[in-house]
């Protein structure tokens, strides 16, 4: 309970740091792209009806990608880091395309998908995906023989060694993948929606800074940093919950 | 049941640069329910020697025949216990107690019911929630002996499993396997590096030399399982013996022992 009081506290004391940060930074630069704390929320709970179909657009979007690379990614990396052969094949075809930013694909998505979900769905999946899959192959790599020596001297097959040992022992790091590739969905998020299709938070931020409505894109760039916000507060959550061992005993 | 039979056995590793041979001839023969401990300098083997008799590395030449069968992958009722003891830090004190009987496909409830039943028999019932990044070092031991009691091992191999713990948890858990040996009556191989523990835990001691590792001696030690074993004279004498046996190999420095 101490410990829950203690983080509020902590939460708290950043939100007021923020704000009087934010506020002087306001005070400072004097311009409409950059309104007060005040008349920026203000703003916010004002757009909130408008914000909102589009915030449930870009939450969409973004949890799918994740799942879907996280689904694909995460397996696939917990084999090759298991599997010496698995990894001899396709690890150079990892390493060669794991550092090509792919966000630069956009376009071609756009012509070969179209726009809408599926070419902003396929290009935040990619990038997760590939995050996600050289993070578990690592895990899968550094797990203890002697954790893997004791399983197989109880009789544990190669699957029973998979879903006892390997998975379990690499999930930690999964998770701090995974909320690392959550900041960089929600960065690509707005870059795509920026040109692929009329909806989404992307859309509305670019929509309204090309009409000069800085209100508006004030308080759709503040729903962004809020979806950014929540999607990591819950990867956290389930975190806490699945890896209960990791934090035990400290 | 499981007597233990090791058929001039030898080991080589197929290293980067080199092989390295890691066992070469070795004969030993385990009566059922028999207690012996290894002891040699680190390097002779002893560790091979006992995964070589769990079937989780196949000999190069000869074999291992465990309760008459041909050792080739993990056998049912042994247990292997290691220096860290080989608990998953991801599974409660009761997940990992059941474990060896989930993975051979027993029925939850008496998985559960034999898991505890172990527990409590190495004082951790009241344990069963907790991880074991929460266990000192000696309960964790606990815990390992807990998963081969629930497995109701008959041939328990155990390497170095007490030399992580300090002085008194370590004469606690030798009591504890002492007892339980005594209890139970099952096969038991205690590879370690304290002469003293050889002593206390090894109706044979054999000791081993390096590169390749092969028995270079087999001390019997009639008195181990006698009550207050550890104050007798003869405790010490054989102490004194394995002492010369191990300098002779090179384990001591010349002058005073380093054991």
């Amino acid at each position: 309970m101490r410990g829950w009081r203690r983080k509020a506290l902590g939460y708290v004391g950043a939100v007021a740091f923020m704000l009087v940060f934010w506020e002087l930074a306001s005070l400072l630069f004097h311009n409409p792209a950059l309104p007060l704390p005040a008349d920026g929320l203000g703003q916010f709970v004002e757009q909130f009806p408008l914000l909102l179909p589009h915030f449930g657009y870009s939450t969409f979007r973004v949890v799918a990608s994740i799942l879907l690379g996280l689904a694909v990614g995460a397996p696939l990396g917990l084999a090759l880091g298991r599997s010496e052969r698995a990894d001899l094949v396709f690890g150079p075809l990892v390493f060669l395309n794991y550092p090509v930013p792919k966000a630069v694909f956009l376009p071609v998505f756009l012509i070969l998908l179209g726009i809408g979900n599926s070419s902003i769905i396929s290009l935040i999946t990619l990038i997760v995906f590939f995050q996600i899959l050289v993070t578990a192959r690592d895990a899968a790599r550094s797990i203890p023989a002697a954790s893997v020596l004791s399983v197989r001297s109880l009789g544990a097959n190669r699957w029973q060694v998979f879903t006892h040992v390997v998975v379990p022992g690499a999930m930690p790091e999964i998770f701090t993948a995974l909320r690392i590739s959550a900041g960089t969905a929600v960065a690509v998020l707005f870059f795509s929606e920026t040109f692929a299709g009329s909806t989404g938070l992307g859309y509305f931020v670019s929509d309204a800074w090309g009409r000069v409505q800085f209100d508006e894109m004030f308080a759709g760039i503040l729903a962004m940093a809020l979806l950014g916000v929540v999607l990591y507060e819950v990867i956290e959550w389930v975190e806490a919950r699945v890896c209960r061992w990791a934090r035990a005993g400290r | 049941m499981a007597d233990v039979r090791v058929d001039s056995v030898s080991l080589t590793y197929h290293g980067v640069d080199a092989d390295v041979p890691a066992l070469s001839g070795v004969d030993l023969a385990l009566a059922e329910g028999e207690a012996i401990a290894i002891i040699g300098p680190s390097g002779c083997g002893k560790s091979t020697l006992l995964l070589a008799m769990a079937g989780l590395l196949a000999p190069t030449t000869g074999a291992v025949v465990v309760a008459g069968e041909a050792v080739a992958r993990p056998r049912l009722r042994t247990s292997l216990i290691l220096q860290d003891f080989g608990l998953l830090p991801w599974k409660t004190v009761l997940a990992n107690a059941e474990l060896g009987l989930r993975i051979r496909h027993h029925p939850p409830e008496e998985s559960r019911r034999r898991a505890l039943e172990a527990l409590t028999r190495v004082g951790l019932e009241e344990f069963l929630e907790l991880f074991p990044s929460e266990l000192s070092g000696g309960m964790r031991q606990r815990l390992a002996l807990a998963r081969a009691l629930a497995l109701d091992a008959d041939l328990l191999l155990m390497d170095e499993p007490l030399s992580a713990l300090d002085a008194l948890t370590r004469e606690d858990l030798q009591d504890l396997l002492l007892t339980l040996w005594r209890d139970r009556g099952h096969t038991s191989v205690l590879v370690t590096h304290s002469i003293e523990e050889a002593v206390y835990l090894g109706r044979r001691v054999l000791v081993m030399s390096p590169r390749p590792g092969r028995i270079a001696a087999v001390v019997d030690n009639p008195g181990m399982g006698d009550p207050g074993y550890r104050e007798t004279e003869s405790f010490h004498a054989t102490c004194v013996e394995l002492r010369g046996l191990l300098a002779a190999e090179g384990a001591l420095h010349r002058g005073g022992g380093a054991l």
